[in-house]
């Protein structure tokens, strides 16, 4: 086990000279980033992406649902996010913790509020029947900043989900699947952490560990910026949060090709 | 005899494949894939039990965890454990207990998660070969390796490792086995459905010889690994 505070010290030294424990600059990505779809057969759509040793599994799947009285001509979505302990010695069998609800919540406003999801073509008979899309993130392996890997696994699923058909008796056919969901927009997020006065992009679980804040950007391709959240327990300045979009609009474009 | 729908003989497992070292931060880990079933194993331990009261002084305790994700079946599973979950975590431990020197590890706990991400069939056995497989790749001390699959039985015929397609058959019969090649043990063996009494001795030997062959792609997996290593 390494000691917190001694690992801190020394990250701080390393970030001073534009270094990592790594060797990558203070806003670099790990590399490889690899979006790998179609993992899950059973799913309308699936994606595991890994950004260095981090991986997240992330499937789509489809049901017919009642929308809500005041959007009666618009499908519906919902995310959850399961940091399954599986993935990491730090968490527990169990229903989802609260920085599992905050992670789900998170990439759940990047699609609503980018409108990536076109929802008024998941309306199948207004106020009566529409699509609900389930989104749902599996943490595989833990190796920090999951909030980028799971919006990054959710956007690659919906990109690659068919409906499902719907026979003439109104059944789900889960064999056979038809067009592509229609998704409009690519949100694309980017958590800079902040460790002393050091900004950094994508730390590894080791370098999360001893972070004192950390904020969230998600931008679309228009440069609209659909969610932010600020995380950690120590503050940050106005000029930072500034700092933090401009990276996060940058790291959005790269991240953004590889889809 | 009646065709398979997959065009399989009787004795014919579907392709497998096999991985250990897959989830870097757990102690052990594996993939066993058969077919379109796909099963992920986690092995955190041995550590320290917790809550205290549950520690056995005089062997580790097992915790195991069985999950389908939500995504991994046709009709999407809700999230969280259910009664099925539940039986199938209780029995996926007791296929692999017999195979480990618990007696190794006093006062500690071994903590066993079984995740499947794509289902078509026999996820339990795939998820105890994968189990087998971490344990073995956390370097938990073992007597033998398990190994699992099922047979089924329709229409008259004993068949390994039924698909999907086959289970939804009418009158169609599962019979999960997990077995211990070295010790020649049975460490699991469920019925769900109907067999003729007489039929029991053919699932048998079936199951058995079955097991074996996964026993083979189990090794190659331990051997690829530490064969990477030296490299």
């Amino acid at each position: 086990m390494v000691n917190k505070e001694n690992f801190k010290k020394y990250v701080l030294e390393l970030y001073e000279k534009n270094n990592r424990p790594d060797g990558r600059g203070l806003l670099d990505y790990r590399e490889p980033i690899i979006i790998e779809t179609g993992v899950s057969k059973n799913a309308e759509g699936s994606a595991l992406v890994t950004i260095g040793k981090t991986k997240v599994i992330c499937g789509v799947k489809l049901e017919v649902g009642e929308p809500y009285p005041d959007s009666p001509d618009e499908g519906t979505m919902i995310v959850t996010g399961e940091f399954t302990a599986m993935s990491s010695p730090e968490f527990e069998p169990g229903r989802p913790g609260e920085k599992a609800v905050e992670l789900a919540r998170i990439v759940d406003r990047g699609i609503r509020e980018s409108g990536a999801i076109d929802v008024k073509k998941l309306c199948i008979k207004e106020g009566e029947k529409v699509w609900t899309v389930f989104i749902d993130v599996f943490v595989q392996n833990h190796d920090g900043n999951l909030i980028d890997a799971s919006a990054l696994s959710a956007i690659a699923a919906l990109l690659d989900a068919r409906f499902p058909k719907i026979e003439e008796d109104g059944r789900i056919n889960y064999n056979e699947h038809t067009e592509k969901l229609p998704i409009n927009k690519k949100p694309i997020s980017c958590t800079v952490i902040k460790t002393g006065d050091y900004l950094i992009t994508d730390p590894n679980f080791d370098e999360e560990d001893v972070s004192d804040a950390r904020v969230t950007v998600i931008t679309d391709e228009d440069g609209i910026i659909n969610g932010m959240q600020k995380g950690g327990t120590a503050g940050v300045t106005k000029d930072e949060i500034y700092k933090c979009i401009e990276i996060g609009l940058e790291k959005a474009k790269e991240l953004r090709k590889h889809l | 005899m009646t065709k398979r729908p997959d065009n399989r003989k009787p004795d014919e497992i579907r392709p497998m494949e096999a991985e250990v070292g897959v989830i870097e931060q757990a102690d052990g880990s594996a993939m066993f894939k058969v077919g379109d079933t796909i099963a992920m194993a986690g092995v955190y331990g041995p550590t320290n039990v917790l809550p205290r009261h549950m520690e056995d002084p005089e062997k580790a305790i097992i915790r195991s965890y069985y999950d389908l994700y939500p995504f991994s079946v046709p009709e999407r599973k809700r999230p969280g454990p259910n009664r099925r979950s539940v039986e199938l975590s209780m029995v996926i431990k007791n296929s692999v207990l017999p195979s480990i020197f618990l007696k190794e590890y006093p006062k500690t706990q071994i903590e066993l998660y079984t995740n499947i991400i794509q289902a078509n069939a026999g996820t339990r056995c795939a998820a105890i070969s994968a189990a087998s497989l971490a344990l073995a790749d956390a370097g938990i001390a073992m007597k033998d390796m398990v190994s699992s699959v099922a047979v089924g039985h329709y229409k008259d015929q004993v068949v390994v490792d039924i698909n999907k397609e086959e289970e939804d058959i009418e009158g169609a019969t599962d019979i999960p086995i997990a077995y211990m090649p070295r010790m020649k043990k049975i460490t699991l063996l469920q019925l769900d459905g109907k067999l003729p009494n007489k039929k029991m001795k053919e699932v048998i030997e079936l199951g058995i010889k079955s097991c074996e062959k996964v026993y083979e792609v189990q090794k190659n997996a331990l051997k690829k690994k530490y064969q990477n290593m030296g490299e």
